[in-house]
């Protein structure tokens, strides 16, 4: 792995941010030096190490199946910058 | 009105010193005296406060009781409570407000507690400084030209400035313990899954735990008798009995074993620090306990893991920021690619998009592997790096900062320094293990300094315990700023 191999445009594009030209530079310089520093994680034989997705010895945490009222009703699509009174509002996908 | 403890308060309410709504009068007045320097808040709930505290004092006049009936508390602005704004420090939930309590604000609504607002913080949790909130930056109540460490920043110095009795923080790399040990207060991050984080904002839910903020170890062992203990309504909570954290307080320390972690010696740790630690163990040893060398010898690869793994959730938890349903909207957008990407661009500060580039980067096709994989090879390491330690010792010792609370604007314009100096809180997280700060001294420049204890999984107790008795012993955590 190489920090070389950041390419900002396609990053910042796949995370939904558009980022100006003085970001774009200076956000460049700053990872650079921060996966250089992650590299230092090359050093370490990890052949026969299992990853840790949670500290937590957790399986499947299941519930009953019943149906209960978490939320009160109507109290979250207001909470939308745009919508009318039954949906939410987008610009146009198609 | 002398500002008390939460235990002292709760003495004083029952013995009719003064009533629940004098104390909050009281605590709003300190408030409008010192906040214009120290900026701890975001938004004051006064209000709801007010009928809170009448409330408390009618109970109180009916001879009722509950934990924290009439006691003052604040918290960090990423838990939601009805009815308020919870902004997370971010434009792109400045208007936002929460449509629900979190489990904890629940607990503590039950408990008796009045809530009298929401701290500042780095927008999202993301930070060391507090420099990263969008709305302003909290000083440091010892030294207004010094940061008071973050996330958890306004947290911190509301308890240092006595703005509060106590407050809520959260802890995903070091956020409650380099802010207490920065403001010269008590801060304890629980055991992954003591808490639940139902109702607390995702940073990096493998990592994030709500935890107290106080002026002294027995006030967080009555705030973690309150907001701990199983949740059906957050999955990763874990269904483990919640002891009596005020009865562990008065346990035996003298058989108790402390392992003195070399990594977090020597090289880079400022020589104040170092001196005040060494100063503390002894004061541990005086005690009746016995201290020896153990190793984490992973250490210095966890700063490396912790940003490829908690960068990594972030950008999947950040991902539900576009404009929907709720938060900022960009203004400028025809189509709706353009809404995600201004309203995103508009609405996050530097330093998370920072951290979701850096996530999205070790997740995407190719890097997989060689970046989040190997960082979650890199936490089993660390993990086991602390079994191993436990296997000699009940809990470690050691410092919780490489130096004191730095100058604002020091590190602002260096990400990876400010990431390093988190080198010996963010192991705890990547274990998942309970660690606390508690004051053990100051530096030359009057500078609080924090002593960190790490614990085994679920073994809080043993951490308060040690800290209430090293509390008895010393008289660090009655230090107060002078504002």
């Amino acid at each position: 792995m190489s920090s070389d191999s950041f390419d900002i445009e396609k990053i910042a594009l796949l995370a939904r941010l558009k980022l100006t030209d003085e970001e774009k530079t200076r956000l460049g310089r700053q990872f650079a030096g921060i996966l250089e520093h992650i590299d230092r994680l090359n050093q370490l034989d990890t052949e026969n190490v299992e990853p840790t997705s949670l500290v937590l010895p957790l399986q499947n945490v299941f519930r009953e199946d019943v149906v209960k009222q978490t939320f009160e009703d109507g109290k979250y699509l207001p909470l939308a910058p745009r919508q009318d009174k039954e949906h939410y509002e987008v610009p146009q996908i198609l | 009105m002398h500002q008390p403890t939460i235990i002292q308060a709760r003495h004083q309410l029952k013995e009719k010193k003064y009533s629940a709504v004098e104390l909050l009068d009281a605590v709003y007045k300190r408030i409008d005296v010192v906040d214009g320097k120290v900026k701890a808040y975001i938004h004051l709930t006064r209000d709801i406060a007010h009928r809170q505290a009448e409330e408390a004092d009618q109970k109180l006049a009916a001879g009722e009781d509950a934990p924290l009936l009439g006691v003052p508390i604040a918290l960090k602005d990423l838990i939601c409570m009805k009815g308020t704004h919870t902004t997370c420090a971010s434009h792109i939930l400045e208007n936002f407000v929460s449509p629900y309590d979190a489990t904890v604000v629940k607990r503590l609504k039950e408990a008796g507690a009045v809530l009298i607002g929401k701290t500042n913080m780095d927008e999202f949790a993301m930070g060391s400084s507090n420099e990263n909130s969008y709305f302003h930056v909290t000083k440091n109540p010892w030294d207004l030209n010094h940061v008071p460490g973050g996330s958890s920043g306004g947290s911190g110095a509301a308890v240092a400035a006595n703005e509060c009795m106590g407050a809520l923080g959260s802890d995903t790399g070091g956020s409650i313990r380099q802010p207490a040990a920065f403001c010269g207060i008590t801060g304890l991050k629980p055991t992954y899954g003591r808490v639940s984080r139902f109702g607390l904002v995702a940073f990096a839910s493998s990592f994030d735990q709500i935890g107290p903020m106080t002026k002294t170890a027995e006030d967080a062992a009555i705030l973690m008798n309150v907001i701990g203990g199983h949740d059906p309504m957050d999955s990763t909570s874990a269904d483990v009995a919640l002891p009596d954290f005020t009865a562990a307080l008065s346990n035996d320390v003298k058989e108790l074993k402390i392992g003195i972690p070399k990594e977090y010696f020597g090289k880079g740790l400022n020589a104040d620090i170092e001196k005040t630690v060494l100063e503390a163990i002894k004061t541990l040893e005086s005690m009746g306990m016995q201290a020896i060398e153990v190793s984490l010898p992973h250490t210095e690869y966890a700063v490396a893991a912790y940003y490829i793994l908690a960068c990594a959730e972030a950008s999947a938890n950040l991902s539900r920021y576009d404009g929907v349903k709720y938060g900022y909207r960009s203004g400028h957008a025809d189509n709706l690619m353009d809404m995600y990407t201004n309203t995103r661009e508009e609405g996050f500060g530097e330093e998370v998009k920072r951290r979701i580039l850096l996530g999205t980067f070790v997740l995407s096709s190719g890097y997989y592997d060689a970046y989040y994989l190997k960082g979650q090879k890199a936490r089993t390491l660390i993990k086991q790096d602390f079994e191993e330690a436990y296997k000699k010792c009940d809990l470690m010792v050691g410092p919780i900062a490489p130096a004191p609370a730095f100058k604002l604007g020091e590190k602002l314009d260096d990400p990876l320094q400010m990431y390093l100096s988190d080198i010996f809180t963010i192991s705890a997280n990547l274990a998942g293990i309970p660690a606390m700060s508690i004051p053990c001294g100051q530096s030359k420049d009057n500078l609080p300094i924090g002593l960190q204890l790490m614990g085994k999984h679920f073994d809080e107790e043993t951490l308060l315990n040690v800290a209430h008795r090293y509390q008895h012993t010393t008289d660090h955590h009655l230090q107060h700023p002078t504002l």
